[in-house]
C-alpha cells in the first residue's frame, strides 16, 4: 500500500533513495526529489490541514509557494517551523512534521464546531462581536482571538542553528529560473555581466519539470541541463537554487532568502548556515517568476483533493505520482488539457468539465481522441466528501455564466483539477513601485512602467506560450547586460519550439450553484483565511467596496500566503458585484516579503554577542575579579555595584553609599564621553554650544554647563577643562558621548564652516579613577609625589598634570558626589595597573570600590541630575532651578531664543524639586505621578517622580521630581497613589539637596 | 534602501547615513530680534514639498561630513549631490523625478539635437 499513486517511470525523482518520514506520527516513505506534498500525495495521504475559521478538512492545493493549505509544522522542539509550505518542504530522511491548526487532530478536530456554526462567523465577525465592552479587549476578546486564529506554534526554545547574510553587488539579477529566467542568463551571461541567478526551487526549469515539451528538439530536461552547464561555467554568474527573492526596495536593492541546508534537515554542524540572507544592490533586474494559475470559485471548491490543473500536471511528470485515479478537469481554457491528457496517459480515468460551449482547438481533438469526455459549456456546481473528495455535481450553464441552463448531473471523482486562467507573478514588480495594467484579452495583471531599471519577461510579463518566454528572456537578458554596460544588447536566436495554438477563455469569475451564493455552499476563493465570495458580497452591503477596506474586513489575502491564488477572484467577485471592470475596483500594493521569511535569516550573525557590541573599560578585568554586578549603560558594561559575601544589591549599595562618604571611595568613570576640542575659534564655539561663559575661563580651569538644543532644553551636560587657550576637554554622559559630538560637528560643517574648530572623540583614550570622599587627599597623596593635591592648592574645578601610582595623569577636581573628589584621568593603557594601584594603596584609607547604584543614590543626595533620567528633552535649564547657569550677558547660544517663547516662558511649568514621603522607610517607584488629593481617576497629575532612593547618609529615602510649580510648591504635601490602586503615599515637596545642603564638603 | 553618493567618499548604501532634514536653513544672526513667529519658523518649518527636495545628509558611518542633495520626494531619485557651501544645484523644471540626471541629461540632448538625428 505504500507509494499507491506512484506512476511507474514518471517523475525526476530518485527511486534508488527511498526516504522515511513521519507525518502526524505515521511513518512512511517517499524517494530523494520529492517534497513533502508529492510524498503524502504519492501515499494516498489528502487531508493535510484544517482551515484558519471553520475548521474545514483542507488538502493540497497547489505545486509551488503560492499553497494556500498544506501548511504544516515542519519538525518539533527547538527547530521546530510553522506555516511551513508542504509543497516547498524538501523530503530528507527523518522529516517530521505535523498538521496545523487542528485539535486533537487533523482527522477529528473539535474546532471543525465552528463550520457548523459559520453563519455566526461572518467576514468583519471580530469587529462586530468584539466590540463593547471594550475593557474586555485585553483580558478578555485578544486571547479568545488568538486561540482560534492558531496558525502553527511558535518555537519557544532558542534556535540551534546558524544564520548568515551576504552583501553583493551584481549587473543583472534575475528573479526565476524557468525558461524566461534561464534565457535571460544565458544572454547576459554571455556578454560577461555579473550575473546572479535565483530560483526558489530545488533545481532550475520552474515549469519545464513539469512539462513534455521539446526544445531544439531535445526534451526540455535537456535544454535545461545543456543551460544550467553553460551557466555554471561562466565566471560571473552566480548561480542560486533554493533562493527566493523575497523583495524588491528602493534603488535596485533587493534581498534573497537562500535556504542553503533546510533540505537536508536538522544538522548538528553549523558550519554552513542553514539558511543565507543576501542583500543585492543590482544594476539590472529581470523578473522571471512565471505565473500562478487561477483557481475557480465553484460551490464547496475546498474539498481535500481539488486542486490546480498545473500542480496536478506537476505531480504527475516531476514527480510521478497521481493526484487522483478518477480526476475530473474543472478549466475555462486550454491549458488545462495537457494535465488531462498526461493524467490519462498515466491510467487515471480523466473527464474534463470545460466552461467554453465549444471548445475547439489541436489540444482539444487530442483529448477527444484518446476518449476523454468533455462537458461543454458546464461547470461544477457542488463536490461531495468531507475528508476526501469523492465526487461533483455538474451542469449545464446558462449563457451569461450566472445561473444554471438544466439540472446538475453527477460524476464520481477523487481529484478536480481546476483551471481558471493565470495570474503573473507581479508581486516584487509592485514591490519595486512598479504600476499594474489589466490585459483584457488575458484577463490578468500585467507589469506596466517602473521607475527603477527592471524588466518583466516570460509568464511573469503575461507571456505565456514557451516560444514567448524563450525569446523574451533572452531579449531581456541582452538588453539588460547592455544597459549595465556588456554587450550590444543583441539577442541570441531563440531555440526552436514546437508551436501550440489554444483556443479562446471563457472566463467565469463565480460559478453558479443550484443553491444562492452563501446558502448552505461554500465558494471560498481565499482558502488560508477561509473567506468566500459570500463574504464579498456581505463586505459590499455593509459598504466595504474599497479594495482597501474589503481586504482587512473580509482578513481576504491576508494570510501567510498573502492571497497568491486569491486576490484577483476577490477583485473579480467585487468588479462583479460593483458591475465595473476588474482594474476600476483596483488592486492592493504586494509587500514584501514574497515568502514568509525566518528570523534567523533577516538576523544573520547578528545576535547573541554579536547583537550589540559590549565595550567595556581598561578596568573590566579587575570588575569582573572583584566580583561586579554589570549594568548595561548604552553599549557598556559598567559595575552596577560590587556585593561582598552574601549580600543583596541593597545592602552592597547601602555599605557603598556610607563608606564612600565616611572614608573615601573609588568609581570607573572612563565611560564619560570625552571631547578634545582645539582650535583658535573653540572658546567662542563653546559659547555657542553652552548656556554660559567660557571665553572667560582660565587655563587650567574647568566649568560645569549644560547644552540646549535649539528648542531651548537640556540635552547634555559635563565639565570642560581649558587645557590650553584653544584646547579643552569636554565631557559629557556617558550615553550622550556619539550624540554630542555628533552635534558639535553637525553646528560645526553646516553652520559655521569658517570657524577653526576641531572635534575628537576621547572617550577611549583616557581611564578614569574617581577618588571620592573624606579620605580622597589621603589617599591622593600616597598616590602622587608631583601634584599638590591640598585642596588649597589644588581648588575645586581646578586641573593638574603629573604622575598618579606610576602612570602620566591628568586630575581633574570634580566632583558628582558632592564631597572633596579627584577624577584621575591615564591613558587607557595604565588604567588596570592604576586601577589595581588605587585599590591596594586604598586599602589603608578606608576606600571602597562603588558601582553605577551607588553613584546614583550619591549625586540624588546632593540633588544633582542625571540628564535623561530627571530630564525627559521638555525640560529647561530654569526648570531645573539653575537659572544660574544661563548666562544674561551673553547675546546668543543654542537654545537662548526658545526661552523667550511663550510656552518656555509661562509659569506653571513643571520644575525639579526635592520629594519626601511621610514614611521615611518608603521609596517611590520612579515614574510615580502626584496628586494633589487622591480619589477616583480621573485625577489631575502635578508631575512625577525622576530619581528615588534610600539614602544611608541622609537616614530615609529621598526622591527628585518634576512637579508642576514646584519651585514655589515647597513644603506642599501632595499623594502618590501606586499602581496597586489602593496605596496613596504622602509626600512633602523639599528642596532638591538632601545633604550638605551648605555644599562644604566639596573641599574636604 | 537608498544608494546615496557621498560627495567625498562616492555611492554608498544608506545605511552609512543619517539624513539631517531640510538643507539652507541657515540660522539666523540676530536671534534676539526675531518674532516668536520669525524664531518657530526657524525652527519648526518645513516645505515638505511633493517633489524636488533640497536636503542634508550626513555620511555618519563613513568619512563623517556634512553635505547637501537634491532628492524626489516621490520616487527617492537624487538629481544631485554637492558639498556644503556649495551653490544649490538648479533642477529643470520638468524633470519629474522618474529617471536621473545623467538619463534626463542623455534624453533632453536627443530632443534638443539640431539636425534631428538622435545622438
Amino acid at each position: 500500500m505504500s507509494q499507491s499513486y506512484r506512476i511507474e517511470g514518471k517523475g525526476r525523482i530518485d527511486r534508488s533513495k527511498p526516504i522515511r518520514f513521519t507525518w502526524n506520527g505515521r511513518s512512511y516513505q517517499g524517494y530523494q526529489g520529492d517534497t513533502l506534498a508529492s510524498a503524502l500525495l504519492a501515499n494516498g495521504v489528502r487531508l493535510v490541514g484544517r482551515s484558519f475559521k471553520y475548521h474545514r478538512p483542507r488538502g493540497i492545493m497547489t505545486a509551488g509557494s503560492e499553497e494556500p493549505n498544506a501548511v504544516v509544522q515542519l519538525e518539533e522542539g527547538a527547530r521546530t517551523e510553522p506555516n511551513t509550505r508542504a509543497t516547498m518542504a524538501e523530503l530528507y530522511d527523518g522529516l517530521t512534521a505535523n498538521a496545523q491548526n487542528c485539535w486533537p487532530s487533523v482527522e477529528f478536530d473539535v474546532g471543525a464546531l465552528n463550520a457548523k456554526l459559520s453563519r455566526f462567523f461572518p467576514a468583519g465577525f471580530y469587529y462586530k462581536t468584539f466590540m463593547w465592552p471594550a475593557a474586555l479587549w485585553e483580558p478578555l476578546y485578544e486571547k479568545i482571538i488568538r486561540r482560534a486564529a492558531g496558525m502553527g506554534e511558535s518555537p519557544e526554545e532558542i534556535d540551534p542553528d546558524s544564520y548568515a547574510q551576504h552583501f553583493a553587488h551584481c549587473d543583472v539579477l534575475i528573479a526565476g529560473g524557468g525558461p524566461a529566467g534561464l534565457s535571460a542568463a544565458l544572454a547576459a551571461g554571455r556578454t560577461g555581466a555579473r550575473v546572479i541567478l535565483a530560483d526558489e526551487g530545488a533545481e532550475f526549469g520552474g515549469s519545464l519539470l513539469a512539462d513534455t515539451v521539446e526544445i531544439a528538439g531535445k526534451p526540455a530536461a535537456d535544454w535545461i541541463a545543456e543551460t544550467v552547464a553553460e551557466l555554471t561555467a561562466m565566471p560571473e554568474v552566480t548561480l542560486l537554487p533554493r533562493t527566493t527573492v523575497s523583495a524588491y526596495y528602493d534603488h535596485n536593492f533587493l534581498t534573497l532568502t537562500e535556504r542553503v541546508t533546510d533540505h537536508m534537515g536538522p544538522r548538528a554542524d553549523d558550519s554552513v548556515p542553514r539558511q543565507r540572507f543576501w542583500k543585492v544592490r543590482a544594476k539590472q533586474t529581470i523578473l522571471a517568476q512565471g505565473a500562478i494559475e487561477r483557481p475557480l470559485l465553484f460551490a464547496d471548491n475546498d474539498r481535500p483533493g481539488v486542486m490546480l490543473a498545473s500542480a496536478a500536471r506537476t505531480y504527475i511528470n516531476r514527480y510521478g505520482v497521481l493526484p487522483g485515479r478518477e480526476i475530473v478537469v474543472f478549466t475555462g481554457n486550454d491549458s488545462a488539457y495537457p494535465a488531462a491528457l498526461d493524467a490519462k496517459a498515466a491510467g487515471a480515468r480523466v473527464e474534463i468539465v470545460d466552461l467554453r460551449t465549444d471548445p475547439k482547438g489541436p489540444l482539444v481533438d487530442h483529448a477527444r481522441a484518446q476518449g476523454i469526455e468533455i462537458h461543454a459549456g458546464c461547470g461544477i456546481t457542488g463536490t461531495r466528501g468531507t475528508k476526501a473528495l469523492h465526487g461533483c455535481d455538474v451542469a449545464p450553464l446558462s449563457e451569461d455564466g450566472k445561473s444554471l441552463a438544466d439540472e446538475p448531473f453527477s460524476i464520481g471523482c477523487d481529484c478536480i483539477a481546476v483551471a481558471g486562467g493565470w495570474n503573473p507573478t507581479v508581486h516584487l514588480h509592485s514591490q519595486a513601485r512598479g504600476k499594474l495594467s489589466w490585459d483584457d484579452t488575458k484577463q490578468c495583471f500585467v507589469p506596466g512602467y517602473c521607475q527603477w531599471p527592471t524588466r518583466s519577461a516570460g509568464a511573469g510579463n503575461g507571456t505565456f506560450d514557451l516560444a514567448g518566454c524563450l525569446d523574451e528572456g533572452l531579449k531581456a537578458g541582452a538588453a539588460a547586460a547592455h544597459e549595465a554596460g556588456f554587450g550590444k544588447g543583441a539577442a541570441p536566436e531563440a531555440p526552436a519550439v514546437e508551436l501550440s495554438e489554444e483556443g479562446p477563455a471563457r472566463q467565469v469569475w463565480i460559478v453558479p450553484s443550484d443553491v444562492p451564493l452563501g446558502h448552505g455552499k461554500k465558494h471560498f476563493h481565499d482558502h488560508q483565511n477561509d473567506v468566500t465570495a459570500a463574504d464579498i458580497h456581505l463586505a459590499a452591503r455593509e459598504g466595504y467596496v474599497s479594495v482597501e477596506h474589503l481586504k482587512r474586513y473580509t482578513t481576504t489575502g491576508m494570510g501567510t500566503d498573502q492571497g497568491k491564488t486569491s486576490n484577483v477572484n476577490a477583485l473579480a467577485v467585487m468588479a462583479d458585484i460593483r458591475n465595473a471592470r476588474i482594474p476600476e475596483v483596483g488592486t492592493t500594493t504586494f509587500r514584501p516579503p514574497y515568502v514568509p521569511t525566518t528570523f534567523g535569516a533577516i538576523g544573520g550573525q547578528n545576535r547573541r554577542h554579536l547583537f550589540l557590541q559590549e565595550r567595556t573599560t581598561p578596568m573590566h578585568a579587575a570588575h569582573v575579579a572583584n566580583g561586579a554586578v554589570f549594568e548595561d549603560v548604552g553599549d557598556w558594561k559598567r559595575p552596577w555595584y560590587f556585593p561582598r559575601d552574601g549580600e543583596d544589591m541593597h545592602e552592597a549599595v547601602q555599605r557603598e553609599c556610607r563608606q564612600a562618604r565616611e572614608t573615601c571611595g573609588l568609581l570607573d568613570a572612563s565611560t564619560l564621553g570625552k571631547i578634545d576640542i582645539q582650535g583658535p575659534d573653540a572658546a567662542w564655539f563653546l559659547n555657542m554650544m553652552y548656556t554660559n561663559k567660557w571665553d572667560t575661563l582660565a587655563v587650567g580651569k574647568g566649568r560645569y554647563g549644560v547644552m540646549l538644543n535649539e528648542h531651548g532644553m537640556v540635552i547634555d551636560d559635563g565639565v570642560t577643562t581649558r587645557l590650553a587657550e584653544n584646547h579643552f576637554h569636554m565631557t559629557t554622559t556617558t550615553g550622550g558621548a556619539a550624540r554630542v559630538l555628533g552635534m558639535l560637528e553637525e553646528w560645526l560643517q553646516t553652520e559655521w564652516p569658517e570657524r577653526q574648530v576641531y572635534c575628537t572623540s576621547v572617550t577611549e583614550q583616557w581611564a578614569v579613577c574617581t577618588i571620592t570622599g573624606p579620605n580622597a587627599k589621603a589617599l591622593m597623596a600616597d598616590l602622587t609625589d608631583d601634584i599638590d593635591v591640598d585642596p588649597a592648592n589644588f581648588p575645586f574645578l581646578a586641573y593638574r598634570t603629573g604622575t598618579v601610582a606610576g602612570a602620566p595623569a591628568r586630575v581633574y577636581r570634580i566632583s558628582f558626589t558632592g564631597d572633596l573628589a579627584y577624577e584621575v584621568n591615564v591613558p587607557a593603557r595604565h588604567g588596570l595597573a592604576v586601577w589595581t594601584t588605587i585599590l591596594e594603596r586604598g586599602r589603608k584609607h578606608g576606600l571602597v570600590q562603588y558601582g553605577t547604584e551607588t553613584m546614583h543614590v550619591l549625586r540624588a543626595e546632593k540633588g544633582f541630575i542625571i540628564v535623561g533620567q530627571d530630564t525627559d528633552g521638555t525640560v529647561t535649564p530654569m526648570d531645573l532651578g539653575m537659572n544660574w547657569i544661563v548666562s544674561k550677558k551673553k547675546d546668543d547660544f543654542i537654545g537662548k531664543r526658545s526661552h523667550s517663547r511663550s510656552d518656555t516662558a509661562r509659569e506653571g511649568r513643571k520644575q525639579l524639586v526635592g520629594i519626601m514621603t511621610e514614611d521615611p522607610n518608603v521609596v517611590l517607584p520612579e515614574g510615580a505621578h502626584l496628586v494633589n488629593q487622591p480619589g477616583k481617576p480621573p485625577i489631575a497629575m502635578e508631575g512625577h517622580v525622576t530619581s528615588s532612593y534610600m539614602s544611608p547618609n541622609v537616614g530615609r529615602s529621598i526622591a527628585l521630581g518634576l512637579i508642576k510649580g514646584g519651585r514655589d510648591r515647597i513644603g506642599d504635601t501632595l499623594h502618590a497613589p501606586m499602581m496597586d490602586g489602593k496605596t496613596v503615599h504622602k509626600v512633602t515637596l523639599t528642596e532638591p539637596v538632601f545633604f550638605d545642603k551648605e555644599g562644604k564638603r566639596t573641599n574636604g | 534602501m537608498l544608494t546615496i553618493k557621498c560627495p567625498w567618499c562616492g555611492e554608498r548604501e544608506q545605511i552609512e547615513f543619517t539624513a539631517g532634514g531640510e538643507a539652507h536653513i541657515a540660522r539666523p544672526e540676530n536671534t534676539a530680534e526675531l518674532s516668536d513667529e520669525e524664531w518657530g519658523a526657524y525652527i519648526y518649518t518645513r516645505t515638505n514639498p511633493k517633489g524636488v527636495h533640497y536636503e542634508r545628509w550626513v555620511h555618519s558611518h563613513g568619512c563623517g561630513k556634512w553635505f547637501n542633495a537634491v532628492r524626489h520626494t516621490v520616487t527617492d531619485i537624487f538629481w544631485d549631490v554637492y558639498k556644503i557651501g556649495e551653490e544649490k544645484p538648479a533642477v529643470p523644471e520638468d524633470w519629474d523625478g522618474a529617471t536621473t540626471r545623467a538619463q534626463y541629461q542623455a534624453a533632453t540632448q536627443k530632443t534638443a539635437a539640431p539636425d534631428g538625428n538622435e545622438k
